[in-house]
C-alpha cells in the first residue's frame, strides 16, 4: 500500500488531474498559438519526456514563466517549473549573442553606467536600433530602459553608507539590477524609507544579479555561479545579527526564493525565510504595532497597482496594497489580475514583441480607464512595459511610501 | 492581518458566505489554493435531483422533511431552508449573475448528450423546461464551431429527434477559430470563447451562421460564447429571427467560470481579500478555538479571525485526503465520517451510489465541526467539505453549498440563535 506514496516526482506532474484550468488562465495561448499550452507544454509532455528526452518541443521557449498557471492549479501542480526545468534540460537551442547579452544585465549594466549618457542616446537612435533588430533581433519598437549615470552601490557607499551605522536595528537589502544600474532613486527611496522608521541598511556583500534573465535564457552555468554565489552572501548578511534581507523587486524575491532550489537545484532553506520583499517586512512591523508611519498632510495622488505576475505567485500583493491604503492622500484603485507581456528579456525579442505586446492589451486598457496620476507596481520590468506601451508614469509602492510619509514625524514617531 | 471571519475555499460555497458576510457588514478573507469545482459546472445548480428509491422529486420544499438528520438541508431545518431557497436568485442577481428556474420546484436541462435531467436553477446560457419530455423546438440547426470535439452535435440531435424536433447539423468555420486548430488538443471551450470575445470575431460567427439557417426555429448552440464579456450572449441571442439555446460542453465550463469570476468580483467589490493560489497549512488553537492560519505564501506572518469558516470542497480540491488506511480534514485535523473498512469505500460498479462521496467533515446541528470528539466553537463547515450527503448521487452539491454558506453566514452573524440551529425540525 505504500506504492502509491513512494510514486511521486519531484515536480509532482502526475498529480495533474488534465482539468486543463491553468490554459485557462495562461496569457500565451490566446495570443499565440504556437505554444502548446502549460497542461500540455507541463504535465502532459513531462510524463513523454522522462520516456524520452528527444519528446521536448521547443515551443516550449514561448512560456513566460509568469506562474499564473500555477496559482490557478486546484492541484498544487508546480507547472511553470515542470516546464522551465524542460528547457533547461532538453532544449538544443544554445543561446544566441542576442540572448547572452539581454540574459547579462550585471555585466552589460555595469559597463552601461560608465558612459550612460551615451550609451542612452546611442540605444535611442535609429541607426543604433535598426542594427540592434537586424542583426540582434532586438525589437526596434522596443524602448530601452535607461541607464544611470553612477550605480546605486556607488551612492551607497559615498552618501549613505556611514550614517547606517548609527542605527541600534538593521536590515540587509538585495537591491538587484535595475535599482544598481537604471535606477538607484528606487533604492534610495527604500533607505529613506527604512531610515524614518528606525532600521538602518545595510548592502548584500558583493550580490550578483539574482540570474532569472540567464535562466530564461537557458545560461544555466552562470545561473548556477550566481545562484550559490547569492545564497552565500545573503546567509552571512542574514547570520550577522539574523537580519533580514530585503528586496524592491517581486522577481528577484520569486527567484531567490523559489526558482533557486526549484529550477537550479540550489539549496537556500537556510536563507530563504530571510528573504521578503520590503513591503511585507514593513507591513508586518507596522501590522504588530513595532512601527509608526506618518504621513504628510499635503500628499494627494490616484494610484492604479498592478500586481506583478511574480507577485501573484508569491501571493503577497496584499502587503504593498495594504500598506498604500494607509495613505490618507491616496486614492488607491486595484487593476485585474493581467500579465503586462514584458516577462523580462521575453518582451524585448523581436520574435516576441507582438505577442508580449497583444498580451498586455487589457492591462494597458485599463489603466487608460482608470486615467491614474501613477501606476504601482513592484516590478522593473513591468515598469518598462507599462511606460513604454501606456502614456503615465510607474512607481514601485515603496517609492510611493517613500513620498507620502512625513520623514521627521515617522522618525519621531519610531524614535 | 486581523479579519472578522477568514473562510478556507474560494469556490461557490466559500464565495456565497464570504458576500453574504461582506454584504453585512464583515470583514473577510477568502484562501483558496487554486481554481474551483465552478470550472467544471454543468451550468446549472442542483437542489436534489433523485430521493433514494430514484424518483424525481417536483415540490423540494415538501421533501425535505424525509431527508435524514444527518443532511445537511434537515441540519439548517426545512423551514428556514425554503425560506433560503427563495432568497438564492435575488442574491445572485445582487451579484450579476441571472439565474432561471423556479427555486422551489425541480425543472429540467438538456445534458451534453442532448438528455433531459432534473435540475434547480440554471445560469442564464441554458433556459430551462418544465418537463422531462419537453419538445425543444419543431426545428433546430445544430452548430459547432469545425475542429471543435467538445460538444457532441450528434448525441444532441439523437436526443432532441427522439422527442420530435427535426435537426440538421452544421460546422461553422471562420478564421480567427483556424488559428486555435493548429494546436487541436487545446481548442477548448475556454480557448474559443476568449477569441469569440472580440467583436469582430462574434459578428462574424452570426453572419456564418444567418447564412446557413434555413427557416429552422431554433439555434443549438455550444455555451462557449461570453467568458469575460458581457456583450456577446445577449448580442448572440437578438441577433437571430430563430431562438437561439446553448448546451454545456466538455470542461473547462465557460458559464461556469464567468460565474466564479462575477463572484469573485463581487466579494472584492464589497471589500472582501481574496487570496488566490495561496493554501492554509495550520492552525493554532487553544482550547476549542481556532486563534490563527498560517499559510504557504505568508510564512512566520499568521491570519488571525473572530471566526473561521471551512469551504475547502471534497476530494478534488483536496479539503478531504484519502489514503489508503484513512481519510483525513488537512487543515484542522477534523473528524471525519467515514467507514472503517476500506471495502465499504466504493462500489466496483462505477454507475452505483459512491458512499465515499457521501465521506466528510462531522459537525454539530449548525454546522459546527468537531475535532477529538468535542466541537471547535469558532469554526464552522459548508459545502462539500460536509458528510450526509452523497452529491453525486442524490444531486445536491450547489444546493448544499449555498444553503449551508447562508445558513454559517448567519449563524456567524448572530440572525439566528444558534442554541435553536435545526429545531424546526424534529
Amino acid at each position: 500500500m505504500k506504492l502509491q506514496e513512494q510514486n511521486i516526482s519531484k515536480n509532482n506532474f502526475e498529480q495533474c488531474i488534465k482539468c486543463t484550468v491553468c490554459t485557462v488562465y495562461c496569457p500565451v495561448v490566446p495570443v499565440n498559438p504556437l505554444y502548446p499550452g502549460p497542461k500540455q507544454a507541463g504535465p502532459d509532455g513531462e510524463r513523454l519526456r522522462l520516456k524520452k528526452g528527444e519528446f521536448f518541443d521547443e515551443a516550449l521557449k514561448y512560456c513566460l514563466n509568469c506562474k499564473r498557471c500555477e496559482v490557478a492549479c486546484p492541484s498544487g501542480v508546480k507547472i511553470g517549473d515542470i516546464i522551465q526545468s524542460a528547457r533547461l534540460k532538453y532544449s538544443r537551442h544554445s543561446p544566441s549573442l542576442r540572448d547572452t547579452i539581454l540574459a547579462s544585465t550585471d555585466f552589460v549594466g555595469s559597463a552601461a553606467t560608465i558612459a550612460a549618457p551615451i550609451v542612452n542616446a546611442a540605444v535611442a537612435m535609429k541607426p543604433a536600433k535598426a542594427i540592434m533588430d537586424g542583426v540582434l533581433k532586438i525589437d526596434h519598437r522596443r524602448t530601452f530602459p535607461k541607464y544611470s549615470s553612477g550605480t546605486f552601490e556607488r551612492w551607497f557607499r559615498k552618501e549613505a553608507a556611514a550614517a547606517q551605522e548609527k542605527f541600534d536595528r538593521h536590515v540587509g537589502y538585495f537591491h538587484g539590477c535595475y535599482v544598481n544600474y537604471n535606477f538607484p532613486d528606487l533604492g534610495k527611496d527604500f533607505v529613506k524609507l527604512m531610515n524614518a522608521v528606525g532600521y538602518g541598511v545595510r548592502l548584500v556583500d558583493k550580490e550578483k544579479c539574482c540570474g532569472v534573465a540567464l535562466i530564461s535564457n537557458k545560461m544555466t552555468g552562470a545561473a548556477l555561479r550566481h545562484a550559490r554565489h547569492n545564497v552565500d552572501v545573503i546567509g552571512k548578511t542574514v547570520a550577522d545579527a539574523g537580519n533580514p534581507v530585503l528586496l524592491t523587486s517581486s522577481t528577484c524575491t520569486l527567484t531567490i526564493r523559489d526558482e533557486y532550489p526549484h529550477l537550479l537545484g540550489v539549496d537556500n532553506s537556510g536563507i530563504r525565510d530571510n528573504v521578503l520583499l520590503a513591503t511585507k517586512f514593513l507591513y508586518t512591523l507596522v501590522d504588530s504595532g513595532k512601527v509608526k508611519l506618518v504621513f504628510r498632510k499635503d500628499f494627494s495622488m490616484k494610484a492604479a497597482y498592478h500586481a506583478p505576475c511574480h507577485m501573484e505567485k508569491l501571493g503577497w500583493g496584499i502587503f504593498s496594497i495594504s500598506l498604500m491604503k494607509m495613505i490618507p492622500g491616496l486614492q488607491l484603485e486595484i487593476l485585474d489580475s493581467n500579465c503586462c507581456g514584458i516577462a523580462g528579456t521575453y518582451g524585448f525579442k523581436k520574435e516576441n514583441y507582438e505577442v508580449s505586446q497583444a498580451i498586455g492589451e487589457p492591462l494597458f486598457r485599463q489603466i487608460g480607464e482608470i486615467n491614474p496620476d501613477v501606476v504601482a507596481t513592484d516590478c522593473e520590468t513591468c515598469k518598462w512595459q507599462i511606460e513604454m506601451s501606456t502614456p503615465y508614469k510607474v512607481m514601485n509602492p515603496v517609492s510611493i511610501l517613500a513620498s507620502a510619509i512625513d520623514v521627521e514625524a515617522t522618525r519621531a514617531a519610531n524614535g | 492581518m486581523r479579519y472578522d471571519t477568514i473562510i478556507i475555499g474560494g469556490g461557490l460555497s466559500g464565495l456565497v458566505c464570504g458576500i453574504r458576510l461582506q454584504k453585512a457588514g464583515q470583514k473577510c478573507c477568502i484562501v483558496s489554493s487554486g481554481q474551483s469545482a465552478l470550472h467544471f459546472s454543468s451550468g446549472c445548480f442542483d437542489f436534489l435531483d433523485r430521493l433514494e428509491d430514484g424518483t424525481v422529486p417536483g415540490n423540494l420544499a415538501e421533501c425535505l422533511v424525509s431527508l435524514p438528520e444527518s443532511h445537511p438541508y434537515s441540519k439548517i431545518g426545512a423551514e428556514t431552508a425554503k425560506k433560503y431557497m427563495g432568497e438564492v436568485p435575488e442574491f445572485f442577481a445582487g451579484c450579476g449573475v441571472r439565474l432561471c428556474g423556479n427555486p422551489y420546484r425541480n425543472s429540467y436541462r438538456m445534458t451534453p448528450m442532448g438528455d433531459m435531467c432534473p435540475t434547480w436553477l440554471s445560469l442564464e446560457d441554458f433556459p430551462l423546461a418544465g418537463e422531462p419530455d419537453a419538445k425543444v423546438a419543431d426545428r433546430a440547426l445544430v452548430v459547432n464551431i469545425f475542429g471543435y470535439l467538445d460538444f457532441n452535435t450528434a448525441f444532441v440531435a439523437d436526443a432532441l429527434e427522439r422527442n420530435g424536433t427535426v435537426c440538421r447539423v452544421i460546422s461553422v468555420r471562420i478564421d480567427e477559430m483556424e488559428r486555435l486548430r493548429m494546436n487541436p488538443s487545446e481548442m477548448r471551450a475556454t480557448n474559443i470563447a476568449r477569441v469569440m470575445d472580440r467583436p469582430e470575431v462574434c459578428g462574424k460567427f452570426i453572419a456564418a451562421v444567418s447564412e446557413e439557417l434555413r427557416g429552422e426555429d431554433t439555434i443549438i448552440l455550444p455555451a462557449v460564447f461570453g467568458l469575460a464579456s458581457d456583450e456577446v450572449l445577449p448580442k448572440i441571442r437578438s441577433s437571430f429571427s430563430a431562438d437561439v439555446r446553448f448546451v454545456a460542453t466538455m470542461p473547462p465550463s465557460v458559464p461556469g467560470i464567468r460565474t466564479q469570476m462575477k463572484l469573485r468580483k463581487a466579494f472584492e467589490h464589497a471589500g472582501g481579500v481574496y487570496l488566490l493560489g495561496d493554501t492554509v497549512n495550520g492552525a493554532e488553537m487553544s482550547g476549542d478555538k481556532v486563534l490563527s492560519i498560517s499559510t504557504s505564501n505568508f510564512g512566520d506572518y499568521r491570519l488571525h479571525a473572530d471566526n473561521y469558516v471551512l469551504a475547502s470542497g471534497s476530494f478534488f480540491s483536496k479539503g478531504l485526503v484519502a489514503v489508503p488506511d484513512k481519510i483525513y480534514e488537512p487543515v484542522f485535523g477534523l473528524d471525519v465520517d467515514y467507514a472503517g473498512d476500506r471495502k465499504e469505500w466504493y462500489d466496483t460498479d462505477l454507475f452505483s451510489p459512491q458512499n465515499y462521496i457521501s465521506f466528510g467533515v462531522a459537525t454539530s446541528r449548525d454546522f459546527r465541526p468537531f475535532k477529538d470528539g468535542k466541537p471547535v466553537s469558532n469554526l464552522y463547515a459548508v459545502g462539500s467539505v460536509l458528510s450526509g450527503t452523497n452529491a453525486l448521487n442524490e444531486g445536491s452539491g450547489a444546493g448544499t453549498a449555498i444553503l449551508t454558506a447562508f445558513r454559517t453566514a448567519d449563524l456567524i452573524l448572530g440572525r439566528v440563535d444558534s442554541s435553536k440551529a435545526g429545531q424546526s425540525l424534529k
